[in-house]
């Protein structure tokens, strides 16, 4: 048995995925916990479980993530862009611009046609344009972040955010609720705004087909649909795994590979 | 002749009465949601200080975000001008003023008559502005006002790595679950926003002497970081409230027109 994982601890959730001849037997995904150790070992122990293994059957194991220099149970650690890269190759092979929305950054990465990185640029300095920005505004709207996406298609008429650091929008938006904006049209101003800020970093590595998002925000529809107008381009939908845990999936096809190099 | 300066920014509005080359009155209101409303206010305690009424005064110069809305202002004037005035004319050897106020945040270059040559502003990013330092008072559940004396009982040095305000507000948040001390955790606030306003001021270059306005110029535990960051000095506002620098300028600026 060649039975491998992937273990991706970000700030916000942990992701573990377990593969077997290039097949997805498993896969978890937590909200982290106060560390990175604690978090991957929920997450890889509810994936273990789930496939009725333990950690004596994974063969190799790849971590990646903000946290992967804390994973104490990982063969190798790998950089998010990489697997996220990997992860989205395997989800869509002709996946070529990434744009990776996660908890706390946002990245997007160019490939070429081999699944090569070629550029890539990520902003893990401003709280605008990251998950955490949706997360703030939800909280403030008081609904769950599962439900902004749909916002976006009810609403008929979009507010328009003129800020972009998250402080300001949140003021803004505490206006708006004031003053009898209807939630819809907030929610789809917040989705569109992120969709701004993901389009500069797409368009900064350069738009080629297929444009593909990872991450949790792949899952916001009024993000993706803002994006796709903003880029003028189709997003593939990825339909084989939740575009969450791109990254483990990456991950984890990286340890099939060294798995398989070594032997 | 008597004129005054009104500075209506976006947390507080200020009023300044000159006679001559003196201030003679002063009034600082913490700003309500309507910004003529606040300018009377801050105008009134002012002219209360020095015992004048309206009728008194003879020009009015207005500044600040809401300049345009008020209604007793002979004339306005912008933002940077009125800082730089205002800072020269309390520190003659004064070249580079960095005001820190409520939402914003400006770096002013000046030539030795204390013209603007050069400066930068940001309101669009709320790090670096004195938003960021309430956030965190919020967040330790201690007084603004107190940040800077906490700060200087620090004993041990910790890092916090981001600028933004909502990362920084979360590493806060695990400093304090760690068990870390509060006036350590203030010092380490105090770097990296000082952190972020020195590569606003390097960016446009700096020159002796350095001076810092603004109602966050009252925290001493900035100044102190602010000087570690540009490895210079920071001069602070002499005898008088660095908060009023811009209405300050608008009287000077007010006093020059109706010498005119």
């Amino acid at each position: 048995m060649s039975i491998v994982a992937g273990c991706d601890v970000g700030s916000l959730t942990a992701k573990a995925v377990i593969m077997e001849k290039g097949r997805i037997i498993s896969s978890a995904l937590l909200r982290s916990k106060t560390n990175p150790q604690l978090s991957a070992e929920a997450v890889m122990q509810e994936a273990l479980s789930k496939a009725g293994l333990s950690m004596d059957d994974i063969r190799y194991c790849i971590g990646t993530g903000y946290g992967r220099k804390n994973i104490s149970f990982v063969d190798k650690d790998i950089s998010e862009i990489a697997c996220h890269g990997r992860g989205a190759r395997w989800l869509n092979p002709g996946a070529r611009t990434i744009i990776d929305i996660g908890g706390q950054d946002c990245k997007a990465v160019r490939l070429d046609k081999d699944g090569n990185v070629v550029k890539f640029v990520a902003n893990d300095k401003c709280a605008s344009g990251t998950g955490r920005f949706l997360e703030v505004m939800a909280r403030l709207l008081d609904i769950p972040i599962e439900e902004m996406g749909s916002l976006s298609s009810k609403s008929t008429a979009p507010i328009t955010l003129s800020s972009t650091c998250t402080v300001w929008a949140q003021a803004d938006i505490v206006k708006y609720i004031n003053s009898g904006h209807k939630i819809e049209d907030i929610g789809a101003g917040v989705n569109s705004a992120m969709a701004k800020r993901a389009a500069i970093l797409a368009n900064s590595v350069g738009i080629e087909q297929d444009v593909c998002m990872t991450g949790g925000v792949a899952k916001n529809e009024g993000v993706v649909q803002d994006l796709e107008k903003l880029l003028g381009k189709n997003i593939k939908k990825m339909r084989k795994a939740d575009p969450q845990i791109a990254g483990a999936i990456g991950a984890a096809i990286f340890a099939m590979e060294s798995l398989n190099g070594r032997s | 002749m008597i004129v005054a300066g009104c500075d209506i920014g976006s947390l507080s509005a200020k009023a300044v009465i000159m006679e001559g080359n003196t201030v003679i009155g002063k009034g600082v209101v913490r700003a309500g949601t309507n910004p003529v409303d606040s300018a009377k206010e801050a105008m009134a305690i002012a002219l209360g200080d020095s015992g004048l009424s309206m009728e008194k005064i003879k020009k009015i110069v207005a500044t600040g975000y809401g300049k345009e809305m008020i209604p007793f202002a002979n004339a306005v004037e912008s933002e940077i001008v009125c800082h730089a005035r205002g800072a020269f004319w309390n520190l003659q050897t004064a070249r580079t003023v960095i005001d820190i106020g409520g939402q914003d945040a400006k770096a002013i270059r000046m030539d030795k008559n204390g013209n603007v040559v050069r400066y930068l502003y940001n309101d669009k990013c709320a790090s670096g502005t004195g938003r960021f330092l309430e956030v965190m008072a919020d967040a330790l559940d201690v007084s603004l006002d107190e940040m800077g004396k906490i700060s200087s009982q620090s004993k041990e040095k910790l890092v916090i790595s981001n600028q933004c305000v909502i990362f920084a507000e979360t590493e806060v948040v695990s400093l304090v679950n760690e068990g870390r001390a509060v006036p350590d955790i203030i010092k380490a606030l105090h770097t990296a926003m000082a952190g972020r306003v020195a590569s606003m001021v390097l960016s446009i270059g700096t020159e002796d002497d350095i001076i810092m306005t603004g109602g966050v110029a009252k925290n001493s535990g900035l100044f102190a970081a602010l000087s570690t960051s540009l490895k210079k000095p920071v001069h602070s506002m002499k005898n008088l409230d660095p908060q009023i620098t811009g209405a300050l300028g608008a009287a000077l600026i007010a006093s020059r027109m109706s010498e005119q």
